[in-house]
């Protein structure tokens, strides 16, 4: 198994929910998509073109000051098990990690990481510039990809066209090759049913949403990741600052969801997220989406101060650790081991105990 | 993944819904969901980019003599039909071939076909630092703008400048 201790914070520094508005957003994520130029995209190279591009980045990124102790992980040398936990903390996408339907690793794909900052090798781009944040975190989020980006541009011919700007295999993506992200939590607009609206507003800005996992995922646990739709013809500064305004927003929308809800069923409300927390607290067994939709509740009644005990590290924490993968790995189990329901429960039970033991 | 409902055919239709206060997402195979009533996008797209895709397809025969559908791109040998079908490009050089259907599409897509952000200094492999170049990038592409006639643009660009100054 891969040993992720190597990494400083486990790669998972961004859940320390010590980020501007932590309680509503779990993460901000920025990518930039780059190619080399002169060279096929990966949908029509080579195995040994795409070797090529893993040795020729790798060694530029090792001359950075941002990648230079960056940890590489070989997608392609993995089990299935280590690649899925590599993309349950968000470090690689579903195509990096061979977890599309047809469940093939392409040769080559990789991933180079240090702290909040890496790079996808071979995924649909020739490389995936990504930088993963704590909170709603967007500027300090780019500023930091944008000096990676910098830097790497310095040592790599990256394909630019002078009128439509970073060229990238799809074209949904060329132009400033940007997609920034902001995990968001949103229980009160869905129990208010304004969720719908919200959405389809979102839609009309410009903007879109995906599920937990990004792109082609579901919606879990009520979280939400709203990106920018577009990439060409706004500069990263207007994409980034129109992205904000409406997070802000959303954000708004969502504590006067939260206010609605206290003021017209304070007693539904308060049962709906003692109850998540009571069956968390005491159920035998419990599936991954149960327990998302639990953990749900249970950050929404912390949000909205009804539970006092649990802190929104904690809930992070288990937000991460009970995904199949996570929790396999800890238990020394298969993903697909009948048994993880249960595992999972006891890992819960206990977490949540010494978290109330903990704070007296 | 397969059909939810039939459990044989492939789901096609990821439909996210509020049920019991719970967002689902249910996955549907075409025949599902038009039994479920679920408005189906259609058959030919296969791609997020499906829609857009299929009507590039359709304009295509009119309104660009070059390069035909059945043409490759001389870099990677890509064609328009496989990019229809992938929803990708083959090479950087796809952008030149297949020139004047991209760009069509880039507008839909984007609304936009010029690019406005960082720009990339080939060789010197440096940034052009992003605040006053930009304001120049920018008065260029307000003089082409001007200059083709893409007067919507144009008063985007002036906005644009106005802030800028």
């Amino acid at each position: 198994m891969i040993d992720l201790s190597l990494l400083t914070d486990g790669g998972v520094g961004w859940l320390d929910a010590s980020g501007p508005s932590s309680h509503l957003v779990l993460s901000t994520r920025i990518r930039l998509a780059r190619n080399l130029a002169g060279r096929v995209y990966q949908g029509r190279n080579s195995e040994s073109e795409r070797e090529d591009i893993l040795q020729t980045v790798e060694a530029a990124a090792r001359d950075t000051v941002l990648l230079r102790r960056a940890i590489k992980f070989r997608l392609d040398r993995l089990d299935r098990n280590d690649r899925q936990l590599l993309h349950e903390r968000h470090l690689v996408s579903k195509e990096l990690a061979g977890l599309d339907a047809d469940g093939r690793v392409r040769s080559g794909a990789s991933l180079l990481v240090q702290d909040r900052l890496g790079v996808m090798l071979n995924e649909e781009d020739h490389l995936r510039l990504q930088g993963l944040h704590s909170g709603f975190a967007l500027d300090a989020a780019y500023a930091e990809v944008d000096r990676l980006d910098a830097e790497l541009g310095q040592r790599l011919a990256f394909a630019f066209h002078s009128e439509f700007g970073y060229l990238t295999s799809c074209p949904t993506n060329v132009g400033t090759g940007l997609r920034a992200s902001v995990l968001i939590h949103l229980p009160g607009l869905v129990l208010t049913k304004e969720i719908s609206k919200v959405l389809q507003g979102l839609a009309q800005v410009g903007l879109t949403f995906r599920g937990l996992y990004g792109e082609g995922s579901e919606v879990v646990g009520n979280f939400f990741q709203l990106s920018n739709q577009t990439t060409l013809g706004s500069s990263e500064f207007e994409l980034l600052d129109h992205l904000g305004k409406m997070v802000r927003q959303v954000m708004d929308y969502e504590e006067q969801a939260r206010q609605v809800l206290l003021r017209d069923a304070p007693a539904i409300i308060e049962d709906k997220v003692w109850r998540a927390y009571g069956l968390l607290r005491y159920a035998r067994a419990l599936s991954f989406e149960e327990a998302m939709n639990l953990l749900s509740g249970v950050r929404l009644g912390v949000g909205v101060d009804l539970i006092p005990d649990v802190g929104m590290y904690t809930l992070n924490k288990l937000l991460v650790y009970t995904q199949p993968a996570h929790l396999a790995a800890s238990e020394g189990i298969a993903p697909a081991d009948p048994d993880l329901p249960v595992r999972r429960a006891q890992f819960v039970r206990k977490v949540l105990e010494s978290e109330v033991g903990r704070r007296g | 993944m397969s059909c939810e409902q039939c459990r044989e055919r492939e789901a096609v239709i990821h439909l996210t819904q509020i049920v019991n206060e719970q967002v689902t997402t249910l996955h549907l195979c075409e025949l599902c969901a038009a039994e479920k009533g679920v408005e189906s996008p259609g058959a030919s797209p296969k791609t997020p980019l499906g829609t857009f895709l299929a009507a590039m397809g359709q304009e295509l025969p009119e309104q660009t003599p070059v390069p035909r559908t059945g043409d490759n791109c001389p870099r990677c040998g890509g064609s328009l039909q496989d990019f229809r079908e992938s929803g990708r490009l083959g090479c950087s050089e796809c952008y030149r071939s297949f020139e004047v259907p991209l760009r069509d599409l880039l507008r839909r897509l984007h609304g936009s076909t010029h690019h406005l952000g960082e720009r990339y200094a080939e060789g010197s492999g440096s940034f052009a630092p992003p605040d006053r170049p930009r304001a120049t990038d920018l008065r260029e592409q307000l003089r082409l703008a001007v200059e083709t006639e893409n007067f919507e643009l144009a008063a985007e660009l002036r906005d644009r400048l106005r802030v800028m100054e």
